[in-house]
């Protein structure tokens, strides 16, 4: 799950780390008053986001008066912002942030990641802050500062410091930096975060190292211990389908192609997109039924499936371990007596029961294009979708 | 010898008395799996399908002799779970359970290194289907029939994919020695380079196929292993060359987050090490068929 900037520097200053003074606001009028509640002289709109590259978008309007701030929040709320990180289709701006704006000396670099490979949170840094760490980890590798986290003792004050000093701070600095970095990983563990990138992570005039900007995304396996941050879940910002699905308790990713799909299981359902794609196809979207595939769970899947314009055809592909195929069959036969299917469907039963299942199919009237093996149902959903295909 | 379980291989259920643990353990037990009892916090002194219930690892262990456990328990609770097993002396754990906090995970993994090499716990999972060793024994979910018994190993991320190539590889007559899922988890129990380690020692498997996904470094570090130290052939496949960048499908470890993520690099390191690759998801059996068929001793017995 992915949060907005202002509530990642609210939580990461509930844990200690410095960030400059800043209030949301949902409107010109509250984004005033957030200015002169503030205090200040200069003020950074951020348009809030889940996305980066705000900046070169116009999403971040550095302001002098309330005017300004007046005139950057109305500019920015209620339109949708495109970032080379979001899409041709952009997100939506409901918030922005009222950030005081003060000058500060040097940007640096300070990200937590779950590494995979070592299995640990890996704590990086660099002197190169505001900029993009990928393009800084390939043209200057050295520049990368790292250190890895013993889970038993978790991040001690040595490592801190150790990244510190390579940061090249005086002394008083490095004391708020090592500060901010232990209170970062605090905020990275007791949120259960699987990401938080701090860049840039600035010093002040007066020897103080706070953040700037924040990214946090966090374990959604995690969020029924996290309930401050489960609480701070934003639907406008996936694509409607996906927040649909979400809120049905479906696993489903919406793409751009014609065929939709419903599958149980995450492997299988990546392998039969990637079927559709080998046939010639394009998968409309992922979507995981899990193991439960009951008549209701089938037909909130297949609803949400044909509520994109997009899809010409639909390919269910089920494989029955525990679940049975009659089981399956009679859910497929019940869901479409409750939904006018325009499209055509093409049913993939597997597992076990097999032929009681496909007898069902078949025994029900319904039109249905039937497939026993993967390879088949595939081809068939992509001949339907091109009209070469009828039940 | 197939590897990992056998119809000897006592095991515990932890969590036998929920409803997935009853339901599961009783198809267990149906398939011929060696189940020695139940642990349930409370339930300890009962029995449970004919099996005596215990409260801790410990005791259950104690009294049955117990090597291997599953655990049919909830994400909130199963990393403690786990490591109680792991504390009673378990050698194998294997955990279907899916939601398990990946933090969790990463301290579950060290708290299992603190015992020395010689008594140490080997993990599967969590968030997979388990283990078949097939005609023998069945530590999971999956559905027994589809598996016939044979010389192949295989070694999934995702479970119903590996249902898929099981189911496919039966209809050419092709048998499986034992299938591990190792799950869909970014930090797992086990990798692919530990089973795979295991089955070039296994006499009963010639041939393994891994089914990989986007996501992680798992398949390029088997992969890089394979070819410095595996004599037999193996067969890959990588599941997600239509997923998007950055996006979670659906398994909590398959996102394509960083350089070598992707379902293409990942097949191309697998070719650059000598692997046979499956060119779709439909050719698992075939795939298998041609580099068994190809072997200099013919299709021999598989």
């Amino acid at each position: 799950m992915d949060v907005h900037e202002y509530q990642a520097k609210e939580l990461l200053a509930s844990f200690g780390v410095p960030v400059p003074k800043g209030a949301v606001a949902f409107s010109p009028d509250q984004a005033v008053y957030a200015a002169t509640e503030l205090g200040g002289w200069n003020w950074a709109v951020k348009a809030q986001i889940h996305a980066g590259a705000r900046g070169k978008a116009g999403g971040i309007k550095l302001c002098k008066t309330y005017h300004e701030v007046r005139d950057a929040a109305a500019n920015l709320l209620g339109k949708r912002l495109v970032t080379i990180q979001t899409g041709p289709e952009g997100k939506p701006v409901q918030r922005v942030y009222i950030e005081v704006a003060e000058p500060f000396e040097r940007e640096l670099y300070l990200g937590y990641v779950l590494d995979r490979k070592t299995e640990r949170i890996r704590v990086i840094a660099s002197q190169r802050g505001g900029m993009e760490i990928e393009e800084i980890a390939k043209s200057e590798p050295e520049a990368i500062l790292q250190v890895l986290v013993e889970p038993a003792v978790g991040l001690q004050a040595f490592q801190a410091r150790e990244l510190a000093f390579q940061l090249g701070l005086s002394i008083k600095q490095a004391q708020s930096a090592v500060s901010t970095i232990m209170n970062g990983y605090r905020a990275f563990r007791d949120c259960d975060a699987t990401m938080l990138e701090i860049n840039p992570l600035v010093v002040s005039k007066d020897d103080r190292v706070l953040a700037l900007d924040a990214k946090m995304s966090f374990d959604d396996n995690a969020l029924f211990r996290r309930h401050n941050v489960a609480d701070m879940y934003d639907p406008s910002q996936q694509d409607p389908r996906e927040a649909q699905a979400a809120e049905h308790n479906l696993n489903y990713i919406g793409l751009d192609g014609e065929i939709g799909c419903i599958v149980n299981g995450a492997g299988l359902a990546m392998a039969t997109m990637d079927m559709i794609k080998h046939a010639g196809g394009t998968p409309a979207n992922f979507l995981d039924v899990g193991g439960g595939a009951s008549p209701e769970r089938i037909a909130t899947a297949l609803k949400l499936v044909l509520s994109d314009a997009k899809v010409k055809a639909v390919l269910v592909n089920i494989f029955a371990g525990i679940n049975r195929c009659d089981w399956v069959a009679k859910g497929v036969v019940q869901a479409c007596e409750t939904i006018d299917v325009k499209v055509p469907l093409v049913v993939r039963l597997a597992g076990t029961n097999v032929e009681e299942g496909r007898k069902i199919l078949a025994e029900s009237g319904l039109k249905l294009i039937t497939a026993d093996t993967l390879a088949e149902a595939a081809e068939k959903a992509v001949a339907a979708c091109q009209g070469k295909l009828a039940a | 010898m197939s590897i990992l379980i056998d119809e000897t291989t006592p095991v515990l259920v932890q969590g036998m008395t929920g409803d997935k643990g009853t339901f599961h353990a009783k198809e267990m037990i149906a398939y011929g799996t060696n189940v020695v009892g139940g642990v349930t916090p409370g339930k300890g002194g009962g029995t449970h399908l004919d099996r005596p219930l215990f409260n801790t690892m410990k005791e259950a262990v104690e009294a049955t002799g117990a090597t291997t456990s599953i655990t049919f328990v909830a994400p909130a609770f199963c990393a403690d779970a786990i490591m109680e097993a792991s504390d009673a002396g378990i050698r194998l754990i294997c955990s279907i359970t899916d939601g398990i906090p990946a933090q969790d995970m990463m301290r579950v993994k060290r708290y299992m290194r603190r015992y020395p090499k010689t008594r140490r716990s080997m993990m599967v999972g969590p968030n997979c289907a388990g283990i078949i060793s097939p005609g023998k024994a069945m530590l999971g979910i999956m559905p027994g029939h589809i598996y016939l018994q044979g010389k192949v190993g295989v070694i999934s991320r995702s479970g119903t994919l590996g249902y898929e190539a099981a189911s496919q590889m039966k209809a050419e007559g092709i048998g499986i020695s034992t299938s591990v899922g190792i799950g869909g988890d970014p930090i797992n129990g086990s990798s692919f380079l530990d089973h795979l380690a295991l089955f070039e020692e296994d006499p009963e498997t010639e041939a393994v196929l891994m089914i990989g996904e986007i996501g992680g470094p798992q398949e390029a570090e088997a992969s890089a292993w394979i070819k410095d130290n595996m004599s037999k052939p193996v067969i890959g496949f990588v599941a997600g060359l239509t997923a998007p960048k950055g996006r979670r499908m659906g398994h909590a470890g398959a996102i394509i987050s960083a350089a070598g993520d992707s379902a293409a690099e990942k097949a191309e390191v697998m070719r650059a090490c000598g692997l046979t690759v499956a060119p779709n998801p439909s050719e698992f059996g075939s795939t298998v068929a041609g580099v068994l068929a190809s072997r200099p001793e013919g299709r021999a017995s598989v």
